[in-house]
Parts: C-alpha cells; structure tokens; sequence
C-alpha cells in the first residue's frame, strides 16, 4: 500500500511541478541503496524563511521561487547537504550519516573584524587575529588593516602616526582603555605610541557620538582597548621584532594563577632603535632614535559565587626620542629659547623628547547573583604624565597629573527589554605646562551624573537614548544628550543612526606639538575664554548607517554604506594657512566634516578574505583666509586588504598571508606663498598609493614566525623637511607632511606561546 | 495585652507567609529547538507583565526566570508561551499556534539542538 503512496505522490509531483514546487525524498543513505525514508528532515531555503519537514515516509514538498536557489537539507545524525536547484523538480536525496566521517571539521573561529548586527551603536570590533597581520608594533599602528580609521603621517620628525576618523584627528576621538580615558591632555600626540601590540587583545571601534557613560569629550567617535588578562592569555609570550630601520622590540608576558581567584600578569616592552637613518639625504634622521620600556602588572580578581570581578593594574614607561640633524649631540648642541638672539646658523638643529608616565587603575563589578540584571561597577584611574621636550630652541615641558572616577548602576525597568544605566563621574586634571619661557598651569574639575535608557525588543529595534550633565570649572556646566537607533527591516539588514553632541577643551599645544619644530611664530589669539583665552570646543554629530550581509557563491560576505556629518559650533581653529605662524583662534562661521564610505566584506575564495572600501570627506573650516578644506587630508581614499590562510593541519602548522592597499587622492596643502620660490609646495600634493605585505608561517599552536614589507612600492615625500639646510632660518618647517618619509621597509619577527 | 501582641505576631507572620516575593526565580521546561525558538520563547515570556528576566537555553530546554509574583505566576507565562506554539510540562500548544512556528523550529517531530544551523 505505501509503495503505492508513494508512486502516487511522485506522479503527483511531476504535475505540481508548473506550480512552483520542489518535492521529494529525503533517504538515508545505506550500503545497498534502499529506499529508506527519512522523517522529520529539515528541507529549508538558504537564507530565507522558507521551510519545512519531511513526513513519516521522508516526503516533502517546498515552494519554489527564484530568489532563493540554495536548498539544504538536515538532519540529526547525518550531513547536512546544500542542493543547487534553479529550476522546479522532483528530488531524491540521499543523506550521509555522520558518523561515517573519518576526520572532525573544525569551524572556524569568530572573525578577526565583526561588525555587529544588533547593538544600536555603530561597533566594529577588531580582535587580536587581525592585529597580527600587521605585526608591528603599537596602538597607532594597528588599524592599517582597518578601514574604519585612517592612519595619517603627523609629523616629518618623530614619524609619529596620527590616526583619524570621519575626517577628524584623534584629539575628536575619545580613546579610552578598558573604558577609561587614556588618550588625552598630554599624551594626546604620542600617547598612541604607548600601549605596545600585543598587550591588546581587542579594539572596539564605534563611529560617531559614543555612549554618555564615558563622559562627554567623544565627538567623532571612540576607541576603546581591551588589553589581554592574566586569567585568560598565555601563562607566557614572548615576541621579539626587529627591522631594516634599526628598530629592535621585545615583548614578554608572564602570567600566573595564584588561586582559583586571583590570577597575576607581568608584562614587558621594550624598544630600541639606535642606527641612524636617512635615506632621503636632508641631513635629517628619517626615523627618531628612541628607546621605550613600558612595564605593566595586572591583578585580577574573579568570584562567581559572590559575583565580585576586579582588577588592579600598576603601568610605568619611559620613553626618550632622539630626532633632528644627523649630526646632532644633545651633550654639546643643546639650545635654549635664551640662545635665539645669538644664533649663527652653524649650530645643528635637535629635539629630544622625554616622557615618564606613571598609570595606576581600579575596577571593581558586583553582579548580584539572584539577579543578573542588576549589577554595578566603578572605575578609578590615577596617572602622571611627565613630558620634557624641547625642539630647536623652543622649549615644550608638560605635566599632566589626571585623576578620574566613574560609577555605574546597571538595572532594568519592569523588564529586561527596557534596561539603564545610571551614575556619576568625578575628573580631575592638573596641568603644568611650559611653553619657551611662559607657564600655563591650570587645573581642570569636572563632576557629572549620567542616565541611559536601552530598549530591545529582541527582533527589529533597539535604541539607546542617554544624556549627562556635567559642571566643570572651565567648561561651565553643559548637558550632553546622544541618542542611537538601530531597526532591521529584513533578515541581515541593520539600518542605524546616531546624533550627539560632544564638547572638549582643546590642550592646543599638546596637540600640535609638530609645530615646535618649525620657525612658525605661535599666535594665540582668544577671545577672553577660560582655556588659553578661548572658548571650549562643541560640536554635534549625525550618522547613518546600513549594514547588509549576504552570501555570495556559496560564502559570507557583508555590505556597509556610512555618512556622518559633524557639525562644530565651537572649535579651537588651527591656522597654518601663512608659512610664518600658527595661529590658534575660535571658529567665527561654520565649520564640518562630512565622511561617506563604503565598505564590502567577502571571504572571495575558500580561505582569502577580501575587505574593501572607498571614503569620501568634505571637510571644511572658515579660517579666517576664507572658507578651505582641511590640509592634509585626501578627499577621496581606497583601501583593498585580502588576507589568505592555508588550513591548518594536525599539528596546528599554517601559513598566513596578507595584503594591504592604501590609495589616497590628492592633498590639499597649506598655503606657502609667501615662501621663497625654492620653498613653495604649490595648491595640492598628488595622489600616491601605500602598500604592505605579510607572510606568517605557523610552525605549531606554540611557535610562528613572520616577514614583512610597508611601503612596498618604496614612495617617499620629495621634501619632508623645508629649510632643511638651514634649520634656524625662517623657511624651516618640518609640518607638511603628506606621505612616508621612510620607503621600503622590511621587518621580520617570532611569537612563542606556552 | 498579651492576646494583642499574639494577634499581632500571627498577623506578620501570616503576612510574611503570604507574602509574595518581588524577585521569584524558577526554571520550566519548554519544547523547542533553535534560535529562532529562543527569540519567540524569551519574546512571549516578557511579554507577560511581571517577567523580569527571561532566558532559554537551547540544550536544556530551561527557561530561566524571574518573576514578580506580586504580578504574575508560572501559569500566565506557560499560557504565553502555548499560545505563540511552545509546549510546556502541563499545558501543551494548540494545533494552530503550533503550526504557526516555522516550519524548522518543528520540534514536536524532532526535537534537536540545531542552533547551529539557522
């Protein structure tokens, strides 16, 4: 009888066929190929909706339609299997049982980028897979393979990397470590520079106004940095680097469990670079002399009984910089700001600049076990920035002592589809700074109380709605609201959009510290504001944003197209439009940054990973020559990276491979008319391109090696430095630059893991 | 006296007794099988006025809960949970509101852990 059924319900199928169906049978696959029906198989759409379930004797029937050409079929047991089917047919599939499988497929880990789908805010996170494809060596040099923020060259003499994002330098960005502000006041243009490679072991980028609850100063956007933990990185790590410049690098980690609860890290970094290099023959050093050790203890704490988390952390680092003529002593050739009227010119021009910090931070969390809705955390952080630096004759000394303190309450409001997240911040920041033969110490207090209210409802929207108040002794007291939405209209699609304001108080000579090392006069011209005579910065910010994941042959892939708009309605204006000064004065008129990108992510190839994406910035200020795009800066910019892994075999050995692509438009630059013919750069810097490969060859889960290249195509600035032959006379200037002053670099190192 | 302060012990104590707690925690069993079940599941319990905190486990089949039993009890969250097509311990789905989960989160002919897979 069932025979006959079944013969029916075939027949059947051939006449249902111009109905736009797929039916079949779904059978186990025996030795002798029976006819075994399968029941309660899963036959569904890829990514679709469209499902169903094989009856008692393995029957199914499915509609068919043209979106969707990918049907699989699953059951417990067996393999699942993917049918290509592009028209309506009758099917009979045999399905394999697992069992059968001589080798276990291991999936693959998270991806080294992943963008987020669900959370309101515009997150990209970046983990410590993607940090090794460029190996070396900083914070500053991590997101080269990221096109979320751009990595731009500041300035010709210590080669230090600003990074940027929306079109805006990190003094916008917020940039904090494990949530707490790191990145600001004094080390703001080197501080990058400090947190070596591999202490970090995830970055979280969010584009555009950030969360209320790290305070007020992100405009832009923010980074934040997760370094690794005793509890969870290797009991030991060593790392050692070395390159063609001369820069020599090692890094060790020792970790330690004390107790089931308390788990010990000691980490240490150090570097050196003592060859002097300069390729480009100006007399000056291409790269600094420099010499870092950076040594950080952590303790963590851990009871999951009682629900309490905690961690001490303890940091010191000394960094000292050598740059400027290649001939330069600092014993013999030192100069001070007095020396200035007795120049001769047969002096060799240098700079040196010193740092010392000390960090200590506290974190503490208590989730409360019979709710683990409810929980609260607070942070504290004490640190102690000592610059001592002088470039040529100008003398630049900062000291910045910062303390800092936050609260949070976390909980729910009737459910956890509605949560908050309420507390209170307390800031304190001393500054002594000295700039040639004038102080300007001050003291910043701040306090603020913070409210955010989340909502999800666990399928197509969330938003996240959260405003402060803060009273500040320069600032006076403001509210900052920021608000984010993310809806989803259909399945892997997230639509986002964020406004917020941000406000700051610029540290204007920390920021442009480039500008020492040129004959440019400083002009301060303030308006009788509380912060060097100006008034504090305020800018809004508005962004959307589209996310869209797809499959395409077969494989993953995700589309993103971004704009965001900031909108300054203060901002300390850097004027460096005349060759002869900079001056620092608050924005009269408008001033914005406009950012588009798109971004298309796809694992093209079995293995090979393709990250593509094209950016677009209109970014314009009102100096006060009139209104001009920033300098510096490409308005339009391309970024390919492809990274190919072989599969690992048993012994965890592998080869890695990765490519990078920066191509960059034209570069406005700022005015040099007045200069002597010789000296002039003309309106705009040509377009050029930066590449960067790395081969890492996995020996086992313990040992790997790596060999690199940057800037493979070996482009180079003409003429970094102006004046270079007279370093004291008024043409000098090291500020315009636009490119690499080092070309073709190759590096090579090892990681060691127990 | 003596019988007022009685009386009034007995009357705490019977309102301790009675007393229902604000933050109950409990687990049920709920049929299901994937992903998209969990969503529907924890969607349908908070949806219940009095759920707090709502989290299904796919292996397990527990629904872990916090209720304020001032508000709610476990027959109202089971109620929710039969009506959008889950079968629990005591009170099984409907017909209809089974057949309106989609078709792969079928778990009444097979019940696995596909999570997995969608």
């Amino acid at each position: 009888m069932k025979k006959y059924i079944v013969l029916l319900s075939s027949v059947l199928a051939f006449w249902t066929q111009a109905q736009d169906k797929i039916d079949g049978m779904v059978m186990e696959s025996g030795p002798q190929g029976k006819h075994i029906g399968l029941p309660g198989a899963n036959v569904y759409w890829m990514n679709s909706q469209i499902g169903t379930i094989t009856n008692e004797e393995g029957m199914f029937s499915i509609p068919f339609s043209e979106k969707h050409n990918r049907l699989i079929i699953s059951y417990v047991g067996f393999e699942s299997d993917t049918l290509l089917i592009k028209t309506p047919k009758t099917i009979h599939h045999f399905l394999k049982a697992s069992n059968a499988l001589n080798e276990v497929v291991v999936q693959k880990e998270r991806d080294a980028v992943s963008k987020t789908f669900l959370s309101a805010q515009n997150v990209v996170t970046i983990n410590s897979a993607e940090l090794l494809k460029a190996a070396c060596c900083n914070l500053s040099e991590s997101f080269e393979t990221n096109p979320a923020i751009d990595v731009n060259f500041s300035d010709a003499l210590t080669g230090t990397k600003q990074i940027q994002m929306l079109g805006l330098t990190s003094p916008y960005l917020l940039i904090t470590q494990e949530n707490i502000p790191m990145v600001r006041g004094a080390s703001q243009a080197y501080g990058l520079t400090f947190t070596p490679g591999t202490w970090v072991e995830s970055i979280q980028i969010t584009k555009g106004a950030g969360s209320v609850v790290n305070g007020y100063e992100s405009i832009s956007g923010q980074i934040n940095t997760e370094l690794v933990k005793p509890f969870t990185d290797k009991r030991l790590f060593v790392n050692g680097y070395a390159n063609q410049n001369g820069r020599m690098e090692l890094n060790t980690h020792i970790n330690h469990k004390l107790s089931d609860k308390w788990s010990t890290g000691l980490y240490l970094h150090g570097n050196l670079r003592s060859q002097k290099e300069d390729r480009n023959g100006d007399g000056f050093l291409d790269a600094p002399l420099a010499e870092q050790i950076n040594v950080m203890n952590r303790w963590q704490y851990q009871n999951p009984e009682t629900g309490w988390v905690s961690f001490l952390n303890l940091r010191f680092l000394n960094d000292e910089k050598q740059v400027g003529q290649t001939n330069y002593n600092p014993d013999t050739d030192r100069l001070m700001p007095t020396d200035a009227p007795s120049l001769t010119g047969a002096e060799a021009w240098g700079s040196e600049i010193d740092t010392r910090r000390f960090d200590s931070s506290v974190k503490l969390g208590y989730v409360f076990p019979e709710l683990p809705f409810q929980s609260f955390g607070f942070q504290a952080s004490y640190s102690n920035h000592k610059q001592e630096a002088y470039y040529g004759i100008n003398q630049y000394n900062i000291d910045h002592k910062s303390l800092y303190s936050n609260a949070i309450f976390n909980s729910i409001i009737g459910d956890t589809r509605n949560t908050f997240k309420t507390g209170l911040t307390f800031a304190y920041d001393s500054y002594d700074e000295l700039v040639n033969t004038q102080n300007f110490n001050r003291d910043d207090v701040s306090a603020g109380a913070f409210f955010e209210y989340s909502y999800e409802n666990l399928e197509k929207l969330s938003f996240t709605a959260g405003l402060r108040i803060d009273s500040h002794n320069r600032l006076g007291t403001f509210v900052t609201p920021r608000f984010h939405i993310r809806y989803t209209p259909w399945e892997l699609g997230s639509l986002r959009g964020s406004i917020g304001r941000g406000r700051r108080a610029a540290n204007i000579f920390a920021e442009n510290q480039q500008f020492f090392a040129s004959a440019r006069q400083l002009q301060l011209t303030g308006n009788g504001g509380n912060i060097y005579g100006l008034d504090a910065e305020d800018a809004w910010n508005y962004g959307i944003s589209f996310l869209q994941g797809f499959t395409f042959l077969d494989r993953p892939g995700n589309i993103t197209f971004d704009f965001y708009r900031t909108d300054f309605k203060n901002q300390i204006v850097v004027d460096w439009e005349n060759p002869r000064t900079i001056s620092f004065y608050n924005l009269e008129g408008e001033s914005y940054a406009n950012s588009f990108q798109i971004e298309v992510n796809h694992e093209i190839l079995e293995n090979l990973e393709l990250r593509t994406a094209y950016k677009y910035y209109d970014v314009k200020t009102d100096y006060r020559s009139g209104r001009l795009q920033k300098p510096l800066q490409a308005q339009n910019r391309f970024f390919v990276n492809l990274g190919y892994e072989t599969d690992s075999t048993k012994k965890g050995s592998q080869w890695k491979f990765d490519y990078t692509l920066h191509a960059l438009g034209e570069q406005r630059l700022p005015n040099t008319d007045v200069n002597p013919p010789q000296f002039r750069l003309g309106e705009f810097a040509e377009g050029y391109s930066l590449m960067n490969a790395q081969i890492t060859k996995v020996f086992s889960e313990k040992f790997e090696v790596y060999l690199g290249g940057e800037n493979l195509t070996n482009f180079r600035q003409p003429n970094p430095v102006l004046g270079a032959d007279n370093p004291f006379g008024a043409n000098f200037d090291t500020s315009i630059v636009y490119a690499p002053i080092m070309g073709r670099m190759f590096y090579t190192g090892f990681r060691y893991k127990l | 006296m003596k019988n007022s302060i009685l009386t009034l012990i007995f009357a705490l104590s019977t309102v301790l007794t009675f007393s229902q707690e604000k933050n109950k925690k409990l687990t049920i069993e709920v049929d299901g099988k994937c992903d998209m079940c969990k969503t529907r599941i924890e969607k349908a319990a908070l949806g219940v006025k009095g759920v707090k905190y709502a989290l299904w486990d796919i292996p397990s089949h527990q629904l872990s809960l916090i209720i304020d039993e001032r508000k709610t009890d476990p027959m109202k969250v089971k109620t929710a949970l039969v009506a959008v097509g889950h079968d629990t311990k005591e009170l099984k789905a409907s017909k209809e509101a089974y057949d309106s989960v989609h078709p792969c989160c079928k778990y009444r002919d097979d019940d696995s852990d596909d999570s997995n897979t969608h």
